[in-house]
């Protein structure tokens, strides 16, 4: 069978915990990291960063029909999300049962992102629920 | 950089060609425009190809020498080019092959698109085009390119008080025009109720405010102007061609109600032709999605920003009002065959422009404008086409 | 030097299902929920497995305690649903939590006691100063063939435990292992659900060896039931574990704050972890703690713990049990079968 083995992992980092780039001379955020900064190209001074994934939605949809490798989770939500630091990504709502809003605030969650049908790798990675009180708040 | 014409056009049928190959509606574009050209396979100099995924929809690559193979021009050795850039491969094809003729490298140029989309299932086709997205950081989490419009759908109407009944309305005038063109996919009238009660795809969009997966080639053939005279009794001139690039995501847009490359690509091409738009007669623009259109005819400059569903509503943009759009039927019914789309928005404006679109023929147009959009808007290239 | 532990942090997917509506379609009977003394279970979301509720867990505890993952000297997974025959869980939570590369790890599986197990294994590494902190997780997807009686308890959830020797939450006094070769419950290489010997599942099994394994560890340390302020035992139904607190000389009150399984079902390697863990929640320093686990196949572990001060600093660092709890969004029996993939494709 295919596996996509090498180029999952080259991305584990970055799909599990959110680690990006920040650049200190212009002070932008970048997820997901990038060798060269828009701002300031080779002026850039890049450091890694991890992001703590908490952001709020800043617009969204349901999707109910969608690719093939994403066929038995219809319908599910992917919206696109301004993390705390700066950067937009796009990424997928869970634990959302009533529904999505703009402006919501989530947080990060490990899921299932996807398999390589019954026999391959399975892709882990963050997708965001919506921030819920807990008893000691 | 010397005035660049189109000197001859031709487009195949549009649709579910069960019975047609790649190559097979490669070479019956490139012939009808050939012919349309008087022009022989000796005197061409040059060909480029728009085609965005060969590779995944019917398993081929090296689309350039196929496509020189199969329109006969295999013992002449001419260059053949395939051009990339997702849904805008076809514009970029037609761009490609003006910078070469203006350039006074070459004379007599073809471009061409082609698409063969249903050789695949229809999920198989959904994650080829979801490949013009970013693979790792959009697809990769569920994205598909319905829902990346939809995204863009739902803050516009959120901030611009847009309903889906106006991008509906997009879908109702598409069908309607393309009802009057031979070659497009679809020739059914929708309503409103119809959009609005289709399944949805990615909410807000349905079904019928998505493009279809199509079949189908267009093919042009360039000269320089000083040329075009003598090659063709009725050429039309390429007043502007331009492109802009933005980021390969949509996330990382500077606002995502807003494609910064067509508004760079249209500010660049009306500076070339040293026109308004106010004065664009006919406007092909890429309305893979219902708000696509909404977005196009806001960021080519026709309409402030948040003013196009309302425009469309009013019918601003219906055929034979002062701005027509998509008088093909646009991608919304006319199709999408993704790599042949550029390339026959430029065939549609040639014959408005000549008088020879039949029932949907305009009464005074003079210039015309192709928009042709890459992804969900990392690339745009627009062209200005006049009399 | 006391050792025990430092953190914990639980995570229970969302989605419920009730007994009844499990009994609507297999015919079992609308008494079930009362025969069982469970009335609902809790169930993964689509995208959920046991690597994902270890993650989840073991993030809560790092996050309870406000803990530096680079201190981790080794991650033990315990389950019987690992998504991977051969690829450790552990690596995976390893990276998810941001540990440093230099850990050891191996996942664990002993049935349902797959997680105590690994709480003994960290428990040593930790005292012999071997390591500084370990991670010990039970995390479940249980699996239950549609009918079998194993479905209506079968349920999601897992707890992660930091094992240390400083700041401690609660300190380990000692513990008691009970193992022989009892075939119970089992389930072979490649096979989608477990098999079982019926009513043998009890008393030659659960009852004999959490009943060993308890008075082991009493006799081992002198204590009496009494002397503990909560008691908390493997929770395969409603009524096992009350049954054997009772046997044993626990009463109601002393089992009750752990008793979670009426509520989310049998989260397997999770299970007596969770209860555990809803102990910890309320309990004060200087409470006794007694836990024993059970595993088919079959053993069971027995733990007595000190709670101490470190508990009062932790307590909102991270979700409750009842926190989770509290979060159900039901489901019909057809949306749950979606969800555990019981539907082949």
């Amino acid at each position: 069978m295919t596996t996509h083995a090498p180029r999952f992992w080259r991305c584990i980092p970055q799909r599990y915990s959110l680690i990006g780039t920040h650049c200190t001379s212009c002070n932008e955020s970048f997820f997901p990291p990038r060798n060269i900064c828009p701002n300031c190209r080779r002026g850039a001074q890049l450091e890694e960063c991890k992001f703590k994934g908490t952001g709020t939605v800043i617009t969204y949809t349901t999707i109910h029909n969608a690719t093939e490798d994403f066929d038995r989770l219809t319908p599910y939500h992917l919206a696109i999300i301004e993390l705390d630091e700066g950067p937009r990504i796009t990424g997928q709502i869970v634990s959302a049962p009533d529904g999505v809003k703009i402006g919501m605030r989530v947080r990060p969650v490990f899921r299932i992102l996807g398999k390589e049908g019954e026999r391959g790798i399975i892709y882990y990675g963050t997708k965001f629920a919506p921030i819920e009180e807990t008893c000691c708040d | 950089m010397r005035p660049v014409s189109i000197i001859g056009v031709g487009c195949t049928k549009f649709g579910e060609r069960w019975d047609a190959s790649l190559r097979d509606m490669v070479a019956e574009a490139g012939i009808m425009a050939i012919e349309d050209a008087c022009v022989t396979g000796e005197e061409i100099d040059a060909l480029y190809v728009g085609n965005m995924s060969g590779g995944r929809f019917v398993e081929q690559e090296h689309i350039g020498a196929l496509i020189s193979d199969y329109a006969g021009l295999s013992r002449l050795h001419i260059p053949s080019t395939r051009v990339e850039a997702a849904c805008a491969s076809g514009g970029l094809a037609l761009r490609q092959a003006v910078l070469a003729v203006a350039s006074g490298y070459q004379d007599v140029v073809i471009a061409a698109g082609v698409e063969k989309m249903t050789d695949v299932s229809s999920g198989t086709a959904a994650d080829a085009l979801a490949s013009a997205a970013d693979r790792e950081w959009e697809c990769f989490f569920g994205a598909t390119f319905p829902a990346l419009y939809a995204m863009m759908a739902r803050l516009h109407m959120r901030r611009f008080g847009t309903t889906h009944e106006q991008m509906a309305m997009v879908a109702v005038k598409n069908h309607h025009h393309a009802c009057f063109n031979p070659i497009a996919q679809y020739h059914m009238e929708v309503t409103v109720d119809d959009v609005e009660n289709s399944p949805m795809v990615a909410d807000p969009l349905h079904v019928l405010d998505c493009s279809p997966i199509s079949d189908g080639a267009a093919a042009v053939i360039l000269a320089p102007t000083e040329m075009a005279g003598r090659l063709s009794d009725t050429p039309v001139r390429i007043a502007a061609s331009s492109q802009a690039s933005d980021t390969l995501a949509l996330h990382d847009r500077r606002d995502l109600t807003t494609l910064d490359a067509t508004v760079h690509a249209a500010r660049a091409a009306f500076s070339q032709a040293g026109i308004e738009p106010k004065q664009v007669d006919v406007a092909e623009v890429h309305d893979c999605f219902t708000i696509g259109e909404i977005l196009a005819i806001e960021d080519l400059g026709f309409f402030e920003k948040g003013q196009g569903g309302i425009a469309t509503e009013e019918g601003l943009t219906a055929l034979g009002s002062s701005l027509s759009v998509n008088t093909s039927g646009g991608l919304k019914a006319c199709g999408h065959p993704v790599g042949a789309t550029g390339i026959k928005q430029a065939y549609e404006i040639v014959l408005q422009l000549r008088g020879e679109a039949g029932r949907r023929q305009l009464e005074e147009a003079e210039i015309g404008l192709t928009h042709n959009v890459g992804g969900s808007g990392g690339t745009a290239i627009v062209h200005i086409l006049s009399r | 030097m006391a050792s025990g532990i430092v953190s914990y942090g639980v995570y229970i997917p969302r989605f419920r299902i009730r007994l009844n509506e499990i009994s609507r379609v297999w015919d079992n009977g609308e008494d079930i929920s009362e025969s069982l003394r469970v009335f609902e279970k809790s169930v993964p979301d689509v995208d959920e497995d046991s690597v994902t509720i270890a993650v989840e867990a073991a993030r809560n505890a790092l996050m309870r305690a406000n803990l530096d993952p680079k201190r981790i000297g080794a991650i033990y997974a315990g389950s019987e649903s690992h998504p991977y025959a051969v690829k450790p869980t552990g690596t995976i939570v390893g990276e998810a939590v941001c540990a440093s590369s230099a850990f050891t790890a191996a996942d664990f599986e002993f049935a349902c006691k797959a997680g105590t197990a690994a709480i003994q294994a960290c428990l040593g590494l930790v005292s012999s100063g071997l390591i500084d902190l370990g991670i010990a997780i039970g995390s479940d997807v249980s699996q239950g063939a549609p009918g079998d009686m194993l479905e209506y308890t079968a349920a999601a959830g897992g707890a992660a435990y930091v094992i240390g020797r400083e700041d401690l939450a609660a300190e380990i006094e000692g513990f008691y292992s009970f193992t022989t070769d009892t075939p119970d419950f089992w389930r072979r290489e490649g096979m989608p659900y477990p098999e079982h010997g019926g009513r043998f599942t009890g008393e030659p099994a659960y009852f004999k060896h959490v009943s060993s394994a308890a008075r082991g560890l009493l006799k081992k340390l002198g204590t009496e039931p009494g002397d503990y302020d909560y008691a908390v035992f493997h929770q395969p139904n409603g009524k096992f574990p009350v049954r054997v607190a009772a046997k044993l000389g626990f009463s109601r009150e002393q089992i009750e704050p752990g008793l979670v399984v009426p509520m989310i079902g049998n989260t397997y390697s999770g299970s007596c972890l969770i209860g555990l863990a809803a102990t910890l929640d309320i309990a004060r320093p200087g409470d006794r703690i007694f836990v024993t686990s059970f595993g088919s196949g079959a053993g069971s572990d027995a733990f007595s713990l000190r709670v101490k001060e470190g508990i009062d600093e932790i307590r909102c660092g991270a979700p409750t049990v009842r926190d989770y709890i509290g979060k159900a969004q039901y489901l019909d029996y057809a949306m749950y079968a979606k969800h555990k993939g019981k539907l082949r494709i």
